[in-house]
């Protein structure tokens, strides 16, 4: 007989891990949405977040303070790196900026691992991790957390964007970069806003993967996880994130356990590529994504 | 006239002087080529084992003048873990003089210098990791997995599940989980399960988490259905920690996880923190600094201010106390080769050599001041690994506690199975089996 009960666990499982890969490619969005820019060092900020969190919190820093701190010096890390890198990048090819990230990537890796040492670390943020049992089912306590930081910072970001005069100006070069430079928008100012926002998410995401992961090197690879979520869902949409990030969450679970016996097991992480990837030859813009339309 | 002359002499003099010592230095050093890994993904556990080798070569060299008066040299090339740069630091080194045996603690790279190390005729030593049927000496002359091969490691966690048991009588109608790193180290141990759960009787399921194992909720639900008795977890970096913290998602005892040696660190743990309390492992060496050997590292080599470690706190880890018993056996593998073939720098088939007569039994053990950290080894031409006892260890949440005794694995059930897959290597590559320690090796 099949077991529902299990369906509904592995289901529930899946749509809150979803909710992290989410939270990673939000930051992605953020930032590709406004500039054009595919910003792989998305996964290396997240590292050096938490790395820099954890490591003032074992030197004594209480938790407000570290997060303060490294909030401080992810918003610097970010404004220098728009400023430094691409900036001076600007009308370049997609590919020569994605490039530069990539670079980017390896270069604050090596950095965070010299500036804080090669260590892991765990982080306790408070949140235990043993389970709830819902009629049988169990759900994860730090799973349901991370999904309601990921609801707020969500909320927070739709409040600031559609109420704030930065906001206002984030849409409009979201909509249109040129139109927005033509109303006197100064471009370089909504960018560096965005970057620091994009700080802001890479800090909480890093908190919430650290935790989970503990904080160490690999945390730079979760933008792995992003990435069919943004295909799916879109490279320019929140929303698109979102929803993506919950459609790769359940679809890499419900085909790891029901399928992926046919092929030995160990199938999640290329299921999610073969979903996106079939995604790309049908609507390449994503769900959500904004259909390019050139003039020719 | 006489004065040039005399500017030439004592021109050729200084420069015969110059070259003399160069060779007599040269003559009285034997050179290690660190393949380190000191950032990257896995620089948390290369900086503890070579900090642990270079701090055991450092103890030799300050405490007793090297071995018999030969210097102990290294010199050091970042690999990051990565085989091709693993390559490029061998074949940067390999001409240095008095290479002693190449150490590179990585799989990958330990594969791709098998035929590089055989032809060049220097040991390479891949402790508690490695080729299982390198174990072979008659057809991998010059590889050394020394204490433990991944079979050994298998057969010896089984067994110790039946100690927990009492007996191996009890295996039978017990259910095991195998949870393994998607990789070819991870998939190596599939068929030996297979076999030792045919001979004992258990029931085995293996499932594969894919590399890197940052998301392992649909394997540990499907553990949770199965519920078995045990899992062994076959983990390798963060797919450690990621695995004791969705156990205890699923509700899954952490004193019922058994890990492998790559599952078995402080870096493992940590990162977990109250989910891994209560978790055991594997090993071949215990962690903590209350060994004679730590107590002289520390005073001898950290007094000294010459300590490899930046972060003191680390002495006595997992990955430390391996790379000071790493430091153990390569630096008795030469005094025992000195033995033989007198004191000065050796070749590195002298090294080998020695490796091959590698044999510290328990008294030996102790007199090095390694009593309780490690047991012994037995390395003869045919058998590199050298029967490494393994002991179990296990998180109280703040460090590593034993809980066994010293356990054998079942090396008569596998020792056919390694010679019939060293026979298909040696017929596949038309390797000479040797069939005697003293037959010349061939390439």
């Amino acid at each position: 007989m099949f077991d529902y009960q299990f369906l509904i666990e592995v289901l529930v499982g899946g749509l809150l891990s979803g909710v992290m890969y989410s939270l990673v490619a939000i930051g992605f969005v953020l930032i590709y949405k406004t500039s054009g820019v595919l910003n792989f060092a998305q996964g290396a900020m997240l590292l050096f977040a938490a790395l820099t969190f954890v490591s003032l919190v074992e030197r004594g820093s209480s938790f407000p303070v570290a997060f303060v701190i490294t909030l401080a010096i992810m918003v610097v890390l970010r404004v220098s790196v728009e400023r430094a890198v691409l900036r001076p990048l600007v009308n370049q090819p997609p590919t020569t900026l994605f490039v530069a990230t990539l670079g980017l990537s390896y270069v604050i890796e090596g950095a965070a691992q010299l500036l804080w040492g090669t260590q892991v670390h765990g982080l306790d943020i408070g949140i235990s991790d043993v389970p709830l049992d819902i009629a049988g089912v169990f759900i994860s306590r730090f799973d349901l957390f991370a999904a309601a930081v990921a609801g707020s910072l969500v909320a927070l970001f739709a409040l600031f964007f559609r109420y704030t005069r930065t906001g206002l100006s984030f849409r409009a070069v979201a909509d249109d970069p040129f139109a927005a430079l033509a109303v006197g928008l100064r471009l370089p100012r909504v960018w560096a806003s965005v970057w620091t926002a994009s700080g802001i998410v890479a800090l909480v995401a890093g908190l919430l993967w650290g935790a989970r992961l503990g904080v160490q090197f690999s945390l730079s690879l979760v933008v792995l996880k992003a990435l069919p979520v943004l295909v799916l869902g879109g490279f320019d949409s929140i929303a698109g994130a979102i929803i993506g990030g919950l459609l790769i969450g359940a679809i890499e679970k419900l085909s790891e356990v029901y399928v992926g016996r046919l092929f030995g097991g160990g199938i999640e992480a290329w299921a999610a590529y073969v979903v996106a990837l079939v995604l790309l030859l049908v609507r390449p813009s994503g769900l959500f994504g904004q259909k390019l339309v050139e003039r020719v | 006239m006489i004065k040039s002359r005399y500017l030439r002499f004592a021109f050729a003099a200084a420069v015969a002087s110059v070259l003399a010592t160069a060779s007599a230095a040269r003559a009285d050093e034997q050179f290690f080529p660190l393949q380190s890994y000191r950032v990257g993904p896995y620089a948390a556990g290369g900086t503890g084992f070579f900090g642990g080798f270079i701090d055991y070569l450092n103890l030799i060299n300050i405490r007793d003048g090297g071995v018999n008066g030969v210097k102990l040299t290294w010199d050091e090339g970042e690999t990051q873990y990565e085989v091709e740069r693993g390559v490029e630091v061998y074949e940067r080194l390999k001409g240095r003089p008095g290479v002693a045996a190449w150490n590179p603690l990585s799989v990958g790279i330990a594969y791709a210098m098998i035929d590089r190390i055989t032809k060049d005729k220097v040991p390479l030593i891949t402790i508690n990791h490695g080729r299982t049927d390198s174990t072979d000496g008659r057809v991998f002359p010059y590889v050394f997995p020394l204490l433990l091969n991944p079979y050994s490691e298998t057969s010896g966690i089984v067994n110790y599940i039946a100690s927990r048991e009492g007996g191996v009588d009890r295996l039978k109608d017990k259910k095991i989980v195998v949870l393994y790193h998607g990789s070819p180290y991870g998939k190596e141990t599939i068929p030996i399960y297979k076999l030792l759960a045919d001979k004992y009787q258990f029931s085995l399921e293996q499932i594969e988490v894919p590399h890197p194992g940052n998301e392992q909720q649909s394997q540990w639900l499907s553990i949770r259905r199965a519920k078995p008795d045990y899992v062994v977890l076959r983990g390798w970096g963060v797919m450690n920690p990621v695995a004791l913290k969705t156990a205890q998602k699923v509700g899954f005892p952490a004193d019922h996880i058994i890990g492998n040696v790559w599952s078995n660190s402080e870096e493992d743990v940590i990162p977990a923190g109250d989910a891994a309390k209560g978790y055991i492992a594997i090993t071949t060496q215990a962690s903590g600094e209350q060994y004679p050997v730590l107590q002289e590292v520390i005073k001898t080599v950290y007094g000294a201010g010459k300590g490899n470690l930046d972060d003191k706190k680390r002495i006595g880890s997992v990955y430390h106390n391996l790379g000071i018993v790493n430091g153990i056996l390569n630096v008795e593998a030469i005094r025992i080769a000195q033995a033989k073939f007198g004191k000065r720098t050796l070749t590195g088939d002298e090294v080998r050599w020695g490796f091959e007569h590698l044999q510290l039994d328990p008294a030996r053990v102790e007199a090095l001041g390694a009593k309780d950290l490690f047991h012994s080894i037995n390395v003869t031409w045919d058998n590199h690994e050298g029967d490494g006892r393994v002991t179990f260890q296990q998180w109280d949440g703040g460090k590593w506690k034993v809980v066994s005794g010293w356990i054998a694995p079942d090396w008569a059930f596998l020792r056919p199975i390694i010679e019939k897959s060293a026979a298909a290597y040696a017929k596949e590559h038309g390797i000479k089996v040797r069939s005697s320690g003293d037959d010349p090796v061939s390439n």
